[in-house]
């Protein structure tokens, strides 16, 4: 007899319904043609070290060190690591008291990091926290509302856990802005259909849109919070990502208590970091943190039953949060290069997102908002009917003909809209901002000649109204 | 009004997991206690017994694994001739050979989701090593330790409470949190103690028609071997018979096979499943088979690194997809416990510069596990009432405790079971925490507790002594 044990029609439901775009359709498409030779440009993901970012070498030095920490008894390993390295990961291996890298931590983290990541929060926001309520995490879920468009991690999970993906949608035309009635509409929509809606979340800044919310936003997305009685979910891994001056990083936290009682005490909040963004891209360390803020005791009582079940988060990951939190100091030996390599991210990644924004704009019915932040360029394409038409023909959603179509021509591999949610009839593709600086303007050519060349060949020439 | 998790629809508050449960943070209490005030207890320090978590209580890593570890982790000075005189020629040789099957060298970028392609093609040729089995690198998922990939599985399996799996009880309760996480019902088989907890075929049959009986569909079989809590390694005719019997009932046959490097007897060996299903003539077309490894337990005993993974054969290439998706939503297992998990399947070899060293600290870890388990067992069996099966294998042990009426009688006074009653005692009396058996599983009306063979070689006399003295009190209170 043939195992019958796990089929089509015995998997479950939820892991055939989930989707998740960013490793999906194009990005094996992308993977079978760098296979057979071809060039690829991976800006599916927010990956920065596969595009050639270089890590920061301070916490490398440290972590390597907790890695073998017999190097620290050697005479000559001032040779090869600075000091103010050696004795940070003394400090970390002191946190662990002893173990290392190789056992189990407390579930919720090494309270000594846990530690560090309160003062940061507290020198961040002005306001003190208490690091019984942060767990760290390795890396970073009935009806949660998403924005629209979304990092498909949530409707993945959401999908995966069988709960209920409430849409609110970004309104293109005011940089991807949050409209307070579009929530409202969102919230009585899914009550309508007899959907308990339990949760928001917002991404900020966002991904793949960009925008950094303003404070009237945040103060407007917490009082609808509250007054809903919704948890709110802080997904805020892109703060360091910040490309303009008009709006800083607010943490959704600070916003919270500067709002005084009694919402300060009553809005529930989780907010979410981690160490795979900001300019040290250190995606595949896993680490990251999450902070609770006015969850009931039992609740984090149960949060804390399922993190033992997985007995605790890589320790590596977790003194990378810890270094993220307490980067070196002026007066450190590793201050000045530390800050030389940061800087030097931050602002090429700047740069990088006016070019690909300005690059974009350039073309044939594409319009792209600016990148405020994060790591994304979400720009429009108006696909004309014709080309609709044909990916029909060719069984394909048509931002998934645009973007497959670019990917054999020029090897650019993205991610289409569709992945990510978007009203319908408007279409987008998603890039990173990641490659190198000295290959944007190849990259945005060779785009462009793509993109005009789609547009000839499909176009009616009638021209449109932005939607 | 506040948003709270309801009693109705939540599966995590069904779901629970001992090993870290209500002892432990007593301990975690009294250790706080005796850290501000010391001599307020009868002992000078608490003895973590609850988990297989071997470098928290001193046991060293391999220093040839944390040397490639190190140098993957800043491959900025393996250009530096400094770098000789720190690290061997082969942990070097091998950070260059693992850095050059990454993209870009770089460390820091996700992988693809099943894992670093390199590192699994190491992986499956070191399985083929072991099971004189062909392996393919595609059927390989790394994972942050073993515990996601079983989640994974379950997610996959379990569609809701009709959907059933077999376990064994007692059983490592990761799979009990899991199912109950999962929305599953638990099918409990009841390994046999009399017979070093054996298995009895007729047992998974039973049990499986009493499933069915009850309208549940059962899905598939997860096996412990060498065993946890309980020990034991399996027979190679106990394993054909599971082979056969998950064949036969098209169960996906789920395969824990973490411990597969601590056997402490001669007379047993470890056989992987897949390894005895292809020595049957079974192929991909036969059986379902999953395998679960892990870098937290063996010689290595790497808990903080979180590496692992799960080998999957016998499924459909749909069914392929929907588990390389479940992978991808995660985007990957952090990259240096995969490499790690490559570098325990493809450890130094005879010739290499480090092996003697390697050689030597695998081997003494291994041997000082081995007699530790032996003086545990031995100072179990010799209390009074305590029966202790044998530690064939991984880091355990389970004795039973026939405990007498009036110490029964006294735990149902207290509102605790007798084992968690006796494990509290225990703990209060000498700083040792166990984890009660309940937490694992047990036939009715039997009572144990599960102690690691972890502590340190040399306390070990001060936790035999403590134990037996503590043991000989509590029987002369409630002897009947």
């Amino acid at each position: 007899m043939s195992a019958k044990g796990l089929d089509h029609d015995s998997i479950n439901e939820n892991v055939k319904r989930a989707q998740y775009a960013v490793r999906g359709e194009l990005y094996l498409r992308a993977s079978e043609l760098q296979k057979e030779g071809k060039k690829i440009i991976f800006t599916n993901v927010g990956n920065p070290h596969a595009l050639g970012q270089r890590p920061l070498t301070f916490p490398r030095q440290v972590v390597a060190l907790c890695q073998a920490p017999f190097l620290l008894d050697d005479p000559n390993v001032g040779l090869l690591f600075p000091a103010d390295a050696i004795a940070r990961a003394k400090h970390y291996l002191s946190l662990t008291s002893g173990a290392g890298l190789g056992a189990y931590s407390d579930s919720r983290g090494i309270p000594g990091v846990r530690k560090e990541v309160a003062e940061f929060i507290q020198r961040r926001d002005g306001y003190p926290t208490d690091p019984e309520l942060i767990y760290l995490t390795d890396g970073a879920s009935k009806g949660i509302l998403v924005p629209v468009p979304q990092y498909p991690l949530y409707s993945a999970a959401i999908s995966l856990y069988g709960g209920s993906f409430v849409p609110y949608y970004l309104e293109e035309t005011a940089n991807w802005g949050l409209d307070i009635d579009n929530l409202r509409q969102s919230v009585a929509q899914a009550r309508s259909k007899g959907i308990t809606v339990r949760a928001m979340v917002i991404i900020n800044p966002g991904n793949p849109t960009g925008q950094c919310l303003s404070e009237a936003n945040l103060k407007e997305i917490i009082r609808f919070c509250h007054q809903e009685n919704l948890v709110l979910l802080g997904d805020e891994v892109y703060q360091q990502n910040i490309y303009q001056d008009e709006r800083p990083f607010l943490s959704s936290r600070k916003v919270l208590m500067d709002m005084g009682q009694p919402i300060s005490k009553e809005l529930q909040l989780i907010s979410f970091h981690t160490v795979s963004k900001g300019y040290w891209g250190e995606c595949g360390q896993r680490g990251g943190y999450f902070e609770m803020t006015n969850i009931p005791p039992e609740t984090v009582d149960e949060i804390y039953k399922v993190a033992s079940i997985s007995l605790s988060p890589n320790i590596a990951g977790q003194i990378f949060v810890g270094l993220m939190v307490t980067p070196p100091r002026p007066g450190d030996i590793s201050y000045e290069g530390f800050v030389r390599e940061s800087k030097g991210i931050l602002e090429s990644l700047r740069r990088r997102a006016q070019l690909m924004t300005d690059g974009f704009n350039s073309c044939r019915n594409v319009a792209c908002n600016f990148t405020e932040g994060a790591m994304y360029s979400f720009p429009q394409i108006r696909l004309p009917p014709k080309a609709i038409e044909a990916a029909k023909k060719a069984g394909k959603v048509p931002d998934v003909f645009y973007c497959l179509k670019l990917l054999e021509a020029t090897g650019i591999s993205t991610v289409p809209g569709s992945g990510f949610g978007q009203k319908e009839g408007v279409f987008h593709m998603r890039t990173t901002i990641l490659p190198a600086e000295e290959e944007m303007p190849e990259i945005m050519g060779s785009f462009k000649k793509f993109n005009d060349e789609f547009m000839e060949q499909y176009d009616d020439h009638r021209g449109y109204s932005r939607m | 009004m506040r948003v709270e998790i309801s009693k109705s629809d939540s599966h995590v508050l069904k779901c629970e997991y001992a090993v870290r449960g209500e002892i432990v943070t007593l301990a975690q209490q009294l250790q706080q206690e005796l850290l501000a005030k010391p001599g307020s207890h009868p002992f000078d320090e608490i003895l973590y017994c609850n988990i297989g978590n071997p470098q928290s209580l001193a046991q060293q890593p391999i220093t040839f694994f944390r040397e490639v570890l190190a140098l993957c982790d800043h491959p900025a000075i393996l250009d530096r001739s400094e770098t000789q005189g720190l690290f061997s020629a082969d942990a070097i040789e091998r950070a260059w050979q693992i850095l050059d099957q990454i993209p870009g060298r770089a460390t820091g970028a996700y992988s693809h989701s099943q894992g670093v392609k390199g590192l699994r093609d190491t992986i499956a040729a070191g399985i083929e090593a072991r099971d004189g089995y062909p392996a393919d690198p595609d059927d390989i998922f790394l994972t942050d330790g073993a515990s996601p990939a079983v989640h994974m599985m379950m997610q996959l399996l379990i569609r809701s409470e009709k959907d059933g799996i077999l376990c064994p009880i007692p059983q490592y309760p990761l799979y009990s949190a899991s199912i109950a996480l999962h929305g599953g019902t638990l099918v409990p088989y009841y390994l046999d103690e009399a017979a070093g907890w054996g298995l009895e075929p007729s047992e998974l049959k039973k049990q499986l028609e009493a499933a069915k009986a009850k309208g549940i569909s059962v899905r598939a079989l997860v096996v412990i071997n060498p065993g946890n809590p309980t020990g034991q390694v399996l027979s190679e005719d106990n394993q054909r018979d599971i082979v056969e019997f998950c064949k036969k009932e098209g169960l996906v046959l789920l395969a824990d096979e973490v411990y597969q490097e601590n056997v402490y007897v001669p007379d047993k060996k470890f056989h992987s499943f897949k390894e005895i299903s292809r020595s049957m003539g079974f192929g991909e077309k036969d059986i379902s088979l999953v395998s679960f490894q892990s870098v937290s337990k063996g010689y290595y005993g790497e808990c903080g690194k979180r590496g692992g993974y799960m080998e999957v054969t016998g499924f459909s290439p749909e069914i392929r997809e929907q588990i390389y998706k479940v992978a991808s939503v995660n985007l990957c297992s952090n990259i240096s416990g995969q490499i790690l998990a490559s570098l325990v399947m493809n450890p130094p070899k005879v010739g290499d510069e480090s092996y003697e060293s390697y050689s030597a600290e695998k081997d003494g870890i291994l041997s000082s596990l081995a007699r530790r388990a032996k003086t545990l067992e031995d100072a179990l069996n010799s209390l009074e009432g305590v029966t202790c099966n044998k530690a064939e294998g991984a880091m355990y042990l389970f004795p039973c405790l026939h405990l007498p009426k009036k110490a029964i009688k006294a735990a149902e006074a207290a509102k605790t079971a007798p084992d968690a009653f006796y494990a509290r005692r225990l703990l209060d009396a000498t700083g040792i925490v166990v984890v009660p058996g309940s937490g694992f599983g047990q036939v009715h009306g039997t009572w144990h507790f599960r102690c690691t063979i972890l502590p340190q070689e040399d306390k070990i006399p001060a936790v035999v002594s403590r134990l037996t003295e503590f043991h000989k009190g509590f029987m002369d209170e409630f002897r009947d």
